[in-house]
């Protein structure tokens, strides 16, 4: 039996989270990290997701906390992405989020605590192999609901505190349990989008539109040749096709983005395709992997799987030609279904 | 009632019901069930028990009965102060210190030229600050007899005295919620013409408290319906609640100055031993200068919320100072107020003692805090 401290977002999956645990024995207290101060309609950060968690941790006779981290969520999520956006990169607050609250913030608190490990909600699994430093991370067992890319910078000192038990369940699993046990969350939707944004209040633009200038700027083609506007160069990632397609022909991609001159480059989708890949921030699960290892990509949350070889220096060569990713996105690697590590795109 | 190892330090919060209140609400949870709004002999008798209750609530505050608006708690009652005082003259405007209880500060603030005004390090309203603010359209100016965070016990006469100068045509509100159980607001808040407690800070139940509207003032209703308390407050008394109110009121005035003195004796061994104990711990504000029950201190390089889930876990119930909605500890207005910094403002711990403390709570806390203290600074 073990203390752990379980990270209760309101959500289904955390919720049945801590009910596995106690099923397994454990000494369970729950807690809900209120991470962003302002308005907010989805995701980890409204009151009454909070008063969520701390019905169902009532229903399953557990303690219930509530941390305020709203000033590191701030420096550390927040911050950091409006000046990506800024710079004309497109970051992933939700890696950004479990990097510095979730898998550090909350599990240093949870070691001062007293509490031998932390567990969230997340689908994927933490498994101990032979050998030292073994603690791998790996795709949860519902692979359409796999979460081990938001969990891919994860290195060993934080995988040996971590259990994530409804990685072994289907979402469907996760629902009946919920039900099972009558815990209000059983119905909940799942959270899409970026949780300290509005949805109803005019989205990433607006959001971002109060903190940064959004200025207008140009679209050249390849060689520099005008071929339209875009309102706001800051809001263009790498990669889209919407407003860059005007006066008809072919259609066209953001190749890339340069907030400083104002300049989006586009192109057509042949322009767009590449067989490498330039990384930054590189975090490793278990060693650095060796050049030339064959490991498998994945670029976004739910992207497939790419063919690839490490190459060493920061760089990944696709074995088929692929669109471009825009500068920000978290690059997870993969042996099967291992995660091996992560990086930044460049 | 509470486990054997238990000491609640948190009666700033509020109270255990005081026995006498309890008894004498019992009859009218049960068959004394009338509404005194009525004119039946049922409806009668509970009329008589509510003005038995004005009565007894009017000798405790010092005022006249007709001066007594029953409430649902102290919010409301802050909320009749400030919102019915400025209904009643158009275009004037709210002013208060900076560190009232949100009650009042969110009242002010939310009011077209609501203004605050600032206290000094030792959380001690700053009376040229308020001279600052003070112009002939300030139509109330609301400044708290205690505070609910630091415990500071404010000057109000001297605020008095520069208000009737400085904006003749000003009322002033106190709230004397924190203060009651520690201070004879009878007195002390004589110079104010609205004043506003709380019946669980001092032994009563939750959900009731009430305003004291003088004669030099009046307060337009902030609820609507029935005319209730000479149409200032409108809304089917809370008659159990008011009677036990008036009974944990009676009851703290024949036993205040006794435990005032025997608290502030456990309150000084365990300040003083908390400042002993815990390295680098300093006390907010001037001890004498605060109610009895009031033990407030900053405890650097810890931060609130840890220290407060170790004193949880071994059986000491604290606080920092305000959460909000969701439960998650905001940092306080009161400690930026008096200007301490962020930093050492992370490390709040509040333990306030009410008449059921002990020597045992004193010892518990005085074993645990340094321990739970060590224990966050090691790891």
């Amino acid at each position: 039996m073990s203390r752990v401290l379980v990270a209760m977002s309101g959500g289904v999956d955390s919720s049945v989270a801590a009910a596995l645990l106690l099923d397994e024995g454990h000494s369970v207290v729950g807690a809900t990290m209120k991470l962003w101060g302002g308005r907010s309609d989805s995701g980890c950060c409204s009151v009454a997701d909070v008063e969520d968690a701390r019905r169902v941790a009532q229903q399953l006779g557990i303690d219930h906390h509530v941390f305020n981290f709203t000033s590191d969520f701030d420096t550390h999520v927040v911050g950091p992405y409006v000046s990506a956006h800024a710079a004309g990169r497109t970051p992933n607050p939700c890696v950004e989020c479990n990097r510095h609250l979730k898998f550090d913030r909350f599990l240093v608190r949870a070691r001062q605590l007293g509490f031998d490990a932390v567990a969230t909600g997340h689908h994927a699994r933490v498994e101990r192999r032979a050998g030292p430093d073994r603690w791998s991370l790996a795709r949860g067992a519902d692979r359409a609901k796999d979460q081990s890319y938001v969990l891919s910078m994860l290195g060993q000192p934080q995988l040996e505190r971590v259990l994530l038990p409804v990685g072994e369940l289907t979402k469907a699993e996760v629902r009946d349990r919920a039900v099972a046990l009558g815990l209000r969350t059983a119905a909940k939707p799942d959270s899409q989008d970026v949780c300290f944004i509005l949805a109803t209040d005019g989205g990433r633009s607006t959001f971002l539109g109060d903190r940064i200038p959004l200025r207008p700027g140009r679209v050249v083609d390849v060689d520099g040749n005008l071929l339209g506007s875009v309102d706001a160069v800051e809001l263009v990632t790498v990669g889209q096709r919407r407003g860059l397609s005007e006066g008809g022909g072919e259609k066209r991609y953001a190749l890339s983005v340069d907030t400083l001159t104002g300049t989006v480059v586009a192109g057509t989708e042949s322009d767009l395709l590449t067989t490498s890949l330039c990384l930054t921030d590189e975090t490793w699960t278990h060693a650095p992997l060796d050049p030339g290892t064959a490991v498998d990509v994945q670029t976004s949350a739910h992207g497939d799987p790419l063919a690839a070889v490490y190459e060493g220096g920061g760089r990944l060569t696709l074995r088929r030609p692929t669109r471009r990713v825009a500068p920000g996105q978290t690059i997870a690697l993969y042996a099967a279904d291992e995660v091996l590590g992560a990086a930044i795109a460049r | 009632m509470l486990g054997a190892m238990v000491a609640y330090l948190d009666h700033a919060a509020t109270t255990p019901m005081r026995p006498e209140a309890v008894a004498a609400m019992l009859p009218f949870l049960t068959e004394h069930f009338g509404n005194p709004s009525g004119s039946h002999a049922v409806a009668r008798r509970a009329k008589a028990a509510l003005e038995d209750a004005r009565d007894l609530v009017a000798s405790c505050l010092g005022c006249r009965p007709g001066e007594v608006v029953f409430t649902g708690g102290g919010t409301e009652a802050d909320n009749l102060a400030v919102s019915g005082s400025l209904a009643r003259r158009v275009g004037g405007r709210a002013v208060c210190s900076a560190i009232e209880h949100h009650a009042v500060l969110h009242s002010v603030l939310s009011s077209a030229g609501g203004a605050t005004f600032g206290v000094t390090a030792d959380g001690i309203v700053d009376l040229d600050a308020l001279s600052a603010v003070l112009s002939s359209d300030v139509s109330v100016v609301s400044v708290m007899l205690a505070n609910n965070e630091v415990g500071t016990i404010q000057p109000l006469a001297s605020v008095v005295e520069v208000v009737r100068r400085l904006a003749p045509g000003a009322v002033v509100h106190t709230d004397a919620v924190q203060a009651f159980p520690w201070v004879d607001v009878a007195p002390s808040a004589s110079v104010a013409d609205l004043v506003a407690v709380s019946a669980h800070k001092f032994g009563g139940p939750k959900g009731v408290g009430a305003l004291v509207v003088r004669g030099s003032a009046s307060v337009a209703p902030i609820l609507h319906g029935g005319g209730q308390e000479q149409d200032r407050r409108s809304g089917t008394h809370n008659l159990a609640g008011i009677v036990g109110m008036a009974a944990a009121m009676s009851a703290t005035v024949a036993s205040r100055a006794v435990e005032v003195d025997r608290v502030r004796g456990l309150r000084d061994r365990l300040a003083d031993g908390l400042l002993s104990a815990v390295p680098g711990a300093v006390e907010t504000g001037v001890r004498s200068a605060k109610i009895a029950g009031n033990c407030h201190v900053l405890v650097p390089g810890v931060e609130s919320e840890a220290l407060l889930f170790l004193l949880d876990e071994a059986g000491v119930c604290a606080s920092a100072g305000s959460a909000c909605a969701s439960g998650a500890l905001e940092p306080s207005h009161v400690l930026s107020a008096m200007g301490v910094a962020p930093d050492l403002a992370r490390g709040v711990l509040r333990l306030s003692l009410g008449p059921a403390s002990t020597d045992d709570d004193v010892d518990l806390a005085l074993k645990v805090v340094p321990e739970a203290v060590a224990r966050l600074r090691s790891s």
